[in-house]
């Protein structure tokens, strides 16, 4: 009796790349709720305008590259990035924002380098790094949570109508509902020589809603840490390295820096830690490698913060350490088995 | 890293080296006791059954011959005697499908069972401690042992080759940590006695003064009978010591690892750290030989798998079909799919089930749908790192994925491509579902294959250069003597 024959070992788990990144949507989905609690329907309306983009996107490139649409459409990966995207965009930002920055980023930061796995620089932060150097005065429309309740807020088609048009309903202006982030706001505060404690009075009154949405943020990352979808070190390491820069500047001169508790809960700081440089198509390899690539990312976003010309750092600093990763790899190779050290 | 481990009381680190945990899948052939499989009638032993030389033939075709008569000695330095496990007529000497060329020819003694039952007379029991332990490594040598966990590695050899001076640690591997395989274990549980006799023999001829034997946590049966029959025998330099169920923790190094804390370096013996590892399998096949007079011509065959209607364990004399087994356990199921020899991570899928049972065989896989969990569509590794999570011998996979597919050699030696131990862990955790192991074994004889090469390469050109300045030396003297000669004649200055 003849028997197909096969290589071992002759069971996998049940596992795939398209449930690695569901996982990872679904870590987001409480963010992207808690959203909409606060903020309105703005950040929903980017994430399907960033899907359909980026599933349009990777078809056509999957299409010239001649590759099978199935499978790869399927993966969730390019969905992944353009959530990801849409996050780090203001939720009432012009629709050809996120169409532009997703369709950069699946078209040329993931294909052009061989698509799936093979890109070096993390796609929704070349995405986003694009808009803002090309758009910087889109991506300051940031809203308060207080437009929800106090002002009643945007309706689902008045926020459409905002995103699609470029122009708010005529109750309201852009002056009087927009507001800097809290890392923007402390910067300028600063600048105009306001002390520590004034700036950051100024910056807090929507720091509780961004609380509740980094809480959520946090939850997910954990989740994911308990999945083992993603592991402890490059979080661990670039959240740290904020978290010990941040000190250091703050036992100096606490008068001019913030401490470690605001650069931890503000900004991309734990979206980049959980789910933005965890992305391992373009992280280190090794557990230590990870260890320095996440301490980089730590170390970079903490000084383009400070002192450097953009409010946030997390983008550059990922992009910066992706440069940084086949060095890192070729000396972080760990020891094998029966080898010294 | 180079002590003896011997005293070493160091924590077991398994959990440092990767592995999983598996679905052990061994109730079904644990669940029946242990059998003696049915009488075939014909025998088939293919020759090289055994790491090493291949065995030379002593008997012709026609001659008759007695169970346990050798029909074939070693045929070189690293070999092992052969026994025929019936009595019968050498029905031929001929190239024979082989489990261990995965189906391919191998030249085999075929012999048919003329069903008598007759045997040589069994050699009088040999007292092994009043042996010295060369002749006892030699004479365990007669009796064809090899190794039985899976590698049939000529015991005599490895014993000989780990004479230690105070004597080394050694361990008995009682871990099966691969699903489906418990023929282990059913020994332990029913023959312990015969487990400890050979741990003592094995003790005397290594002239060692600790035994450990290593269970998995998994295996109490096996642990209480091996308790009872230590504490009716009194050895005190014989213990048990339990690991967790972690495949690959019975591999070799593995296992040393989680029993002593220590690693083996990469390009050295465990006895070059003091540990002497032996299958326990073994050991009950050396107390058989030593106290019995009975050498190596079965061994205990877990036939498992949904495949099969009842999975159990069988005592199989070494060339009975596969098939035998196969009908001792209740037939296929109409669901039998895929014929594994060994367990569900590590086993060769067999194209046939004709073939004979050798000292290597200790699993029949029958396996279905049910065992079997087949890849799905393979997608670009995402270099998530589970892999590296995986590897027992702390490789990282994914990088050793990509420098196989940017054919760069030295990046695959670099990255320890050779240290792989080929167990599956990193195939079985992988999303994108890349058949690793396939491609690591490839891409291994491709770079031994260039290493040789590169090493030719070397000899040659020191060959060459050797041979050159040798060639230029000789001419040299040659000049010298004639300038000499000329000197002596006359002082003429050659023109």
């Amino acid at each position: 009796m003849p028997f197909a024959t096969e290589a071992a070992p002759h069971v996998v788990a049940p596992n795939s790349v398209g449930r690695v990144m569901r996982t990872v949507l679904y870590a987001l989905a409480p963010v992207v709720i808690l959203h909409w609690v606060f903020f309105g329907p703005g950040l929903a309306i980017q994430i399907l305008l960033g899907t359909a983009t980026a599933l349009l996107a990777e078809t056509l490139a999957l299409r010239l590259r001649r590759k099978p649409l199935a499978p790869f459409l399927g993966d969730g990966s390019a969905i992944l990035t353009a959530v990801l995207l849409a996050l780090c965009l203001p939720p009432l930002a012009p629709w050809w924002l996120i169409v532009t920055g997703t369709a950069f980023a699946v078209l040329l930061a993931k294909h052009l380098y061989g698509g799936l796995g093979a890109n070096p620089f993390n796609p929704a932060m070349v995405g986003y790094a694009v808009l803002l150097v090309s758009f910087p005065v889109q991506l300051l429309h940031w809203l308060p949570p207080q437009l929800a309740s106090e002002h009643a807020g945007l309706s689902l088609a008045e926020t459409l109508s905002t995103i699609f048009t470029g122009s708010l309903p005529p109750r309201l202006s852009w002056d009087a509902i927009t507001s800097p982030t809290a890392l923007e706001a402390l910067r300028t505060n600063l600048k105009m020589g306001m002390t520590m404690g004034e700036a950051h009075q100024f910056a807090s009154q929507e720091r509780s809603a961004w609380l509740w949405i980094d809480l959520a943020i946090a939850a997910g990352g954990v989740w994911l840490l308990a999945a083992r979808i993603i592991r402890w070190h490059i979080p661990v390491a670039m959240l740290g390295a904020i978290a010990a820069c941040a000190s250091i500047m703050y036992a100096i001169d606490p008068g001019s820096y913030a401490g470690p508790i605001f650069h931890l809960t503000s900004g991309a700081s734990l979206l980049g830690a959980f789910f933005i440089a965890t992305d391992p198509v373009s992280a280190a390899t090794s557990d230590r490698g990870r260890l320095v690539y996440g301490a980089g990312i730590g170390v970079l976003t903490y000084v383009i913060r400070t002192w450097g010309g953009y409010p946030d750092g997390v983008a550059f600093a990922v992009l910066m350490m992706n440069l940084s990763v086949p060095l890192i790899d070729r000396y972080t190779i760990p020891r094998i088995y029966g080898h010294a050290r | 890293m180079n002590r003896s481990p011997t005293g070493a009381a160091a924590p077991a680190a398994i959990l440092a080296y990767g592995g999983l945990r598996l679905s052990a899948h061994k109730q079904a052939s644990t669940a029946r006791p242990l059998r003696v499989a049915s009488a075939a009638q014909h025998y088939v032993l293919p020759l090289d059954q055994h790491a090493g030389a291949p065995s030379t033939p002593r008997v012709r075709p026609g001659d008759r011959v007695l169970a346990a008569q050798p029909i074939a000695a070693p045929g070189g330095a690293l070999s092992a005697w052969l026994h025929s496990p019936v009595s019968g007529t050498v029905s031929a000497i001929e190239p024979r499908p082989a489990p261990h060329h995965h189906g391919a020819p191998t030249l085999s003694i075929v012999i048919a069972n003329d069903g008598r039952e007759q045997r040589v007379e069994p050699r009088a029991s040999v007292s092994f401690e009043q042996l010295a332990a060369r002749e006892l490594c030699q004479h365990i040598g007669h009796g064809g042992i090899v190794g039985l966990g899976g590698a049939a590695f000529p015991t005599d050899a490895k014993l000989l080759g780990s004479q230690l001076e105070g004597g080394p640690h050694l361990l008995l591997n009682g871990t099966q940590c691969e699903p489906y395989i418990s023929c282990d274990d059913m020994l332990m549980r029913e023959r312990a006695q015969d487990v400890i006799l050979g741990a003592r023999i094995l003790l005397h001829a290594l002239d060692a003064r600790h035994c450990t034997i290593a269970l998995e946590e998994d295996t109490p049966q096996a642990e209480q009978a091996l308790r009872a029959a230590l504490s009716r025998c009194h050895d005190e330099r014989v213990r048990l010591k339990v690991v967790p169920s972690i495949y690959p923790a019975g591999g070799e190094r593995q296992l040393i690892s989680a029993v002593f804390g220590v690693e083996v370096p990469f390009d050295a013996l465990p006895a070059g750290i003091g540990v002497v590892c032996h299958n326990v399998g073994t050991a009950a096949a050396i107390a058989h030989w030593i106290r019995d007079g009975q050498p190596l011509i079965s061994r205990i065959v877990t036939v498992a798998g949904d495949g099969v209607h009842q999975p159990c364990n069988l005592e199989a004399r070494l060339g009975t079909p596969i098939t035998t087994l196969i009908d001792d356990c209740g037939g296929y199921t109409p669901r039998m799919t895929r014929l594994i020899l060994g367990g569900s991570m590590m086993g060769s899928a067999m194209p046939l089930d004709t073939l004979p049972v050798t000292k290597s065989t200790h699993c029949v896989l029958a396996a279905t749908a049910l065992d079997l969990r087949s890849r799905t569509q393979e997608m670009p590794c995402i270099r998530c790192g589970r892999c590296s999570q995986a590897c027992p011998a702390l490789l990282l996979p994914q990088q050793l994925h990509w420098s196989i597919q940017a054919g760069d050699q030295n990046a695959l030696a670099r990255y320890g491509l050779m240290d792989c131990i080929e167990c599956g862990c990193c195939d079985y955790v992988c999303p994108s579902q890349i058949p690793l192991v396939e491609r690591f074994r490839d891409a291994k004889t491709l770079l031994s294959r260039t290493q040789a090469e590169d090493q030719a390469a070397v000899a040659a050109r020191t060959r060459f250069e050797t041979r050159q300045a040798r060639l230029a030396q000789l001419e040299a003297q040659r000049r010298a003597k004639l300038a000499e000669k000329r000197q002596r004649l006359g002082g003429r200055p050659q023109p």
